[in-house]
């Protein structure tokens, strides 16, 4: 099984790497961008055909290690 | 205790092995974490050994516990993990850490500077989190920060008020909280250190890197574990040219010799 983990910014955490990117998409001269913000995707392997305890073991490792719960959202998607 | 400057003019006239006899009752034992990564930790443990009297252990990150009788815990600067995934992410899961939460649940004091704050606040001992700087640039020069309060163990060497000038190293020492943690640590007066000008006014444009509150450093709930970007470890001998750090390292000794 595969899965992806995709951590990003709470809304209303200043995210000055995402605007340093908006700032280079405008220096390009792509129209049509409003704003930016940067995350984090991480692909994962996952042996066995259960989904659930599958869901269970990247929680987890979404909590505690992943994201910092602090700053940053996750979510997890089967793919 | 004599004044950083007049120590200078001391130890510039005495040399710097010319130093009084250390009259504590016992050395302060402390140990040095060692991570991959880190760069710090030598510069640490000199500072220890000349501010404190005291060679440090210095501990693997996959020992599972800390040397006996260990007074004082340090999480040095670098870069642990190359900064994978998040700065101090990755060494805060290191299985030195839970002895290290064991020992600070006990009281003990722990301190991180630098990447070291950065894996204090990832390990959950400290609150919060450090971001990217808000000028996104790398910073390394001397800051001058405030101390905030004199009646800690860590500041017990300085005076409340007291400006002091320590280097900075960091590209993501932004400090973030969400606003509840900010109202506590200013309510229960845990910001230990701000960044400020020269003089100790607060000013948006010597709070280099962004962070709320100017916030340099700040205390656990129970005190006795601290987190700071700014190296004072860098700024103990005369030959440096300044030695606003050596007020923490001996203000521990201090304090320890107090408490035992």
């Amino acid at each position: 099984m595969k899965a992806r983990v995709t951590v990003t910014l709470k809304s209303g955490v200043l995210d000055p790497q995402g605007k340093a990117i908006e700032g280079a998409l405008k220096a390009l001269g792509i129209e049509g961008v409003a704003s930016v913000r940067q995350g984090k995707v991480f692909d994962v392997e996952i042996p066995g055909t259960d989904r659930r305890t599958a869901e269970a073991a990247l929680s987890e490792a979404a909590e505690r290690l992943l994201a910092n719960t602090v700053i940053e959202d996750y979510r997890v998607e089967f793919v | 205790m004599c004044t950083a400057a007049t120590e200078v003019r001391w130890r510039t006239k005495f040399g710097l092995r010319a130093r009084p006899p250390h009259t504590r009752q016992r050395a302060m034992k402390s140990a040095v974490l060692v991570f991959p990564g880190i760069n710090r930790e030598r510069d640490m443990a000199r500072a220890l050994r000349l501010c404190a009297g005291s060679e440090p252990a210095m501990v693997w990150h996959t020992e599972t516990s800390l040397p006996d009788g260990t007074d004082l815990v340090v999480l040095p600067g670098g870069f642990s993990y190359g900064d994978y995934l998040r700065c101090g992410a990755i060494a805060a899961r290191a299985p030195i850490m839970d002895a290290v939460r064991a020992f600070a649940a006990n009281g003990g004091l722990v301190l991180g500077i630098c990447n070291g704050f950065q894996i204090l606040c990832e390990s959950g001992l400290l609150p919060g989190v450090l971001m990217r700087n808000a000028g996104l640039k790398f910073i390394c020069k001397d800051a001058y920060i405030r101390v905030e309060r004199a009646d800690t163990p860590f500041t017990s060497g300085y005076t409340t008020g007291q400006v002091i000038r320590v280097p900075v190293a960091h590209g993501e020492g932004n400090y973030m909280a969400d606003s509840e943690t900010i109202a506590r640590l200013e309510g229960e007066r845990r910001i230990l250190f701000r960044y400020t000008a020269p003089d100790g006014a607060l000013s948006p444009e010597w709070n280099m890197n962004g962070s709320i509150y100017a916030i340099a450093g700040i205390l656990n709930e129970r005190g006795n574990v601290l987190g700071m970007m700014p190296h004072p470890e860098n700024h103990v001998e005369p030959e440096i040219g300044l030695t606003d750090g050596r007020g923490l390292f001996a203000g521990l000794g201090h304090w320890l010799d107090g408490a035992h």
